[in-house]
């Protein structure tokens, strides 16, 4: 089995899966129990806490645990609107989100508030200009991601907080559910970020777990009131074991980052060359330093993304489709239709998502058994003729 | 390029005549202690220096445990090397490089206890600085006030070169005034307090109420934690756990409300006293700060004092909260001080407790207990527990689960 799907999501690392039932079947205590058994949980889950903190390199005060990407960008978002709204109804975000971004950015528009959302150019990323243009004194939130999950641009983190550098009181959410352990670090990490979201299935954790950094002192409303745990923010007894799991998960991921991205870079580079100028080949993930190095978006003109994915099913291969994928709902937003992406072409792509098990034998394996598929459709479609 | 020793300058025992001899014995042995877990080390003593040969181990983690050390005024690493000018001129270099920042001023100071040697001191101060010039960028010479001294001392067995002056812990060698009991609650004070104690020579142990099933197991734990911190600056700190429910509940059955903190104290007092007559201790200890509450008023400290002539000694008693806060974020203990665990001060508290007790109506409220009895039986449940510096007593599980991380 050729496994290329890991920005949907990666196996559980059997470190953490062994984390998870040693906390399951021995520290099972409610961390806010007072006897010793809530000691123990509590302990573990503040170093677990402090572990995350340390490998991202914030206080561990701003570390929040949530059931995940989705809800940390719910939290960020919604969390800001909410606290702010008596200071401004303006967020800002960009038009090539994950749908937990978007599409909660489109509930709020319908409940009122004023959403601007930036345009991309061809390689899917925003101007900062376009930024500096749209904010005012109403705006209160702008959630930008790291690295779009389709196509793997890494967005201008750094620019943008230069720029808002000058607005001390908006909050600034990025979305680096993507981002994480791909030696970009310093792409779409900067001080001026409030806000980030992360995900523990994207780097083999556990799932239904995830992390919110929030600086200290930037306001959010909870979406969840209840007994007030996590300082408040996000109330429910703590997951420990997926919490102790995935900070285990993020460790290993951590250690040695700069090689195991490399090695994920050097299977996107030589599927990318095998697949340059290829007729009818269109490339989305240019082998540059601000796309992520795990994640090559490609379309085969005339054939859906669908068919593809399938047809290497077939061969134990899997990859994905991109959001533009028309089973989709067709006003769905996608990276590559707001790229200004023909339908035709949009609709042809599929997405490879490497990460560090995988090896560059598994691209050779990939390379033939795609060749043959291209040879096949190439010569049904009359490409190159 | 590595250290080979350090060479320790003593506190203010050098300034003390017959008792010399002494205070560098303890204050080599206290050394020795908190280096115990170093092997290579050798120590030697001299009448106004002590040497630590380093035998590879590195400086670093030696320093980390040296600098808190009372005793010691200042130190400086030092490399030993060989008497030639070439062997000198190159481990000077190395040794300005590691540690030169531009815009030091420096200079170069040479003494020669080998007057044998074929260069005299001024013709080596002069030949290793042109040198220092010549390999180094922006040096800059300054003779009166420099940042950095780097001192040459040539030796019949050998160079030493040195640039850092690095300041210890000062005070007195632990132990050198004697032993004393410490009343050690788990707040901010005492600890506080402690290391004051300690800084100026004493020896202390630690004695603590607890007050089970008032007060949790944590917060027993916690007071040994704190003793841990503490023993980081003296090495080993005996812990005395004094039961003192009993006591409490008495009181608080049989006398009135305004004299329950008065007369609670009274008894801390008398078991912290006997236990030091026990001992063999010579003062008593405490976090007292004049007037912070209403045991600490003079009015209060008076009736509680009453039942002993011991010195009763409160090295905080003149600090402002926010400088003994201070002082606690210094020494390492605030953070561990400020856990919200209740200790045996707090629970009986009364909520009006009288600010002006008087001494005649505590002796009298008093009477009507039996004080001896009382006594017995919270000596009889002491126990004595040895702390060493670092040991964990509140996160027991944690090191062990820490590994599931």
């Amino acid at each position: 089995m050729i496994y290329f799907d890991n920005s949907a999501t990666t196996k559980m690392a059997p470190e953490a899966l062994e984390t998870y039932s040693q906390v399951v079947t021995k520290i099972w205590g409610n961390p806010s129990s007072l006897h010793k058994l809530g000691d123990r949980a509590h302990g573990l889950l503040e170093a677990s806490r402090k572990q995350v903190a340390d490998l991202l390199g914030v206080n561990t005060d701003e570390i929040y645990f949530t059931s995940g990407g989705t809800e940390s960008n719910n939290t960020a978002i919604k969390g800001t609107a909410w606290a702010k709204r008596e200071f401004g109804k303006h967020i800002i975000t960009s038009s090539v989100e994950h749908a937990s971004v978007a599409n909660t950015f489109t509930e709020l528009e319908n409940l009122g508030f004023r959403v601007t959302r930036l345009p991309v150019d061809k390689e899917g990323r925003v101007n900062p200009e376009d930024l500096k243009a749209a904010l005012d004194k109403d705006t209160t939130l702008v959630s930008i991601m790291g690295v779009n999950n389709e196509i793997g641009t890494i967005q201008p983190i750094r620019e943008i907080s230069e720029i808002l550098a000058d607005y001390p009181n908006i909050h600034f959410h990025v979305d680096n559910v993507q981002a994480l352990g791909k030696g970009i670090w310093d792409q779409v990490f900067t001080s001026r970020v409030d806000m980030m979201s992360f995900s523990s299935h994207k780097f083999h954790g556990p799932r239904g777990i995830g992390i919110l950094y929030k600086k200290r002192g930037r306001m959010l409303m909870p979406l969840c009131e209840g007994g007030g745990q996590e300082k408040g923010l996000r109330s429910g007894t703590e997951n420990l074991a997926a919490i102790a799991a995935m900070a285990k998960a993020a460790r290993l991921l951590l250690t040695d980052e700069k090689e195991k991205a490399d090695r994920e870079y050097a299977i996107k580079e030589k599927i990318s060359k095998y697949l340059t100028g290829k007729p009818g080949i269109h490339i989305f993930s240019p082998l540059k330093a601000n796309f992520a190095p795990h994640i090559l978006c490609f379309a085969l003109e005339g054939i859906r993304g669908e068919t593809l994915v399938h047809t290497l099913e077939d061969q134990d291969i899997y990859i994905s489709t991109t959001s533009a994928c028309a089973s989709k709902k067709a006003d769905e937003a996608s990276t590559l239709v707001a790229m200004k992406t023909p339908d035709a072409i949009a609709t042809s792509a599929v997405r490879l998502s490497f990460d560090e098990s995988n090896t560059l034998e598994e691209a050779d394996e990939f390379i033939a058994a795609f060749d043959e598929i291209y040879q096949h459709f190439a010569k049904i479609n009359h490409l190159g003729e | 390029m590595q250290y080979t020793e350090i060479m320790i300058r003593y506190g203010e025992l050098s300034t003390k005549g017959k008792n010399r001899k002494d205070f560098i014995n303890r204050l080599a042995s206290n050394v020795q202690k908190v280096l115990h877990d170093f092997p290579d080390l050798k120590i030697q003593t001299h009448h106004d220096r002590m040497h630590i040969l380093l035998n590879g181990t590195p400086f670093e983690p030696v320093n980390d445990r040296l600098k808190v050390v009372f005793g010691i005024q200042t130190y400086s690493p030092v490399i030993k090397t060989e008497k030639s000018l070439e062997a000198i001129e190159k481990t000077a270099l190395e040794l300005m490089q590691a540690t030169y920042k531009a815009g030091m001023t420096f200079k170069v100071n040479t003494r020669r206890s080998d007057h044998k040697f074929i260069y005299d001191t001024n013709q080596l101060t002069r030949m290793v600085a042109d040198y220092l010039y010549n390999h180094m960028e922006g040096l800059q010479a300054e003779m009166k006030h420099p940042d950095m001294v780097l001192l040459l001392e040539i030796r019949q067995d050998g160079a030493y070169i040195s640039n850092q002056l690095l300041h210890g812990a000062g005070g007195m060698p632990v132990g050198t005034a004697g032993k004393a009991v410490m009343m050690l609650s788990g707040g901010i004070d005492s600890p506080v307090a402690s290391y004051l104690a300690m800084k100026r020579g004493v020896n202390i142990e630690m004695v603590h109420f607890f007050s089970p099933p008032y007060t949790s197991e944590k917060a027993l734990a916690k007071a040994k934690e704190l003793t841990s911190v503490l023993a980081k600056y003296s090495g080993r700190i005996n812990f005395i756990e004094v039961p003192f429910a009993e006591i409490q509940e008495t009181i608080k059955e049989k006398l009135p409300e305004g004299y329950l903190m008065t007369v609670q104290r009274r008894f801390m007092l008398r078991l912290a006293d006997i236990i030091r007559e026990k001992r063999h201790a010579l003062a008593i200890f405490n976090g007292e700060s004049v007037g912070q509450v209403a045991s600490q008023t003079l009015e209060s400290m008076a009736a509680i004092n009453d039942v002993t002539t011991t010195p009763v000694l409160r090295p905080v008693a003149t600090m402002d909260k926010t400088e003994i806060i201070a002082k606690a974020e210094e020494i390492g203990t605030f953070d561990l001080s400020i856990q919200p665990f209740e200790d045996c001060c707090t629970i009986f508290a009364p909520p009006r407790p009288k600010t002006k007790p008087k001494i005649d109506k505590a002796r009298e409220y008093e009477s009507r207990l039996d004080v001896d009895g009382l006594i017995e039986r919270a000596l009889a449940g002491v126990k004595v527990t040895p702390i060493y510096p670092g040991q964990s007593f509140l996160d027991d599980l944690a090191e062990e689960d820490a590994d599931l991380l």
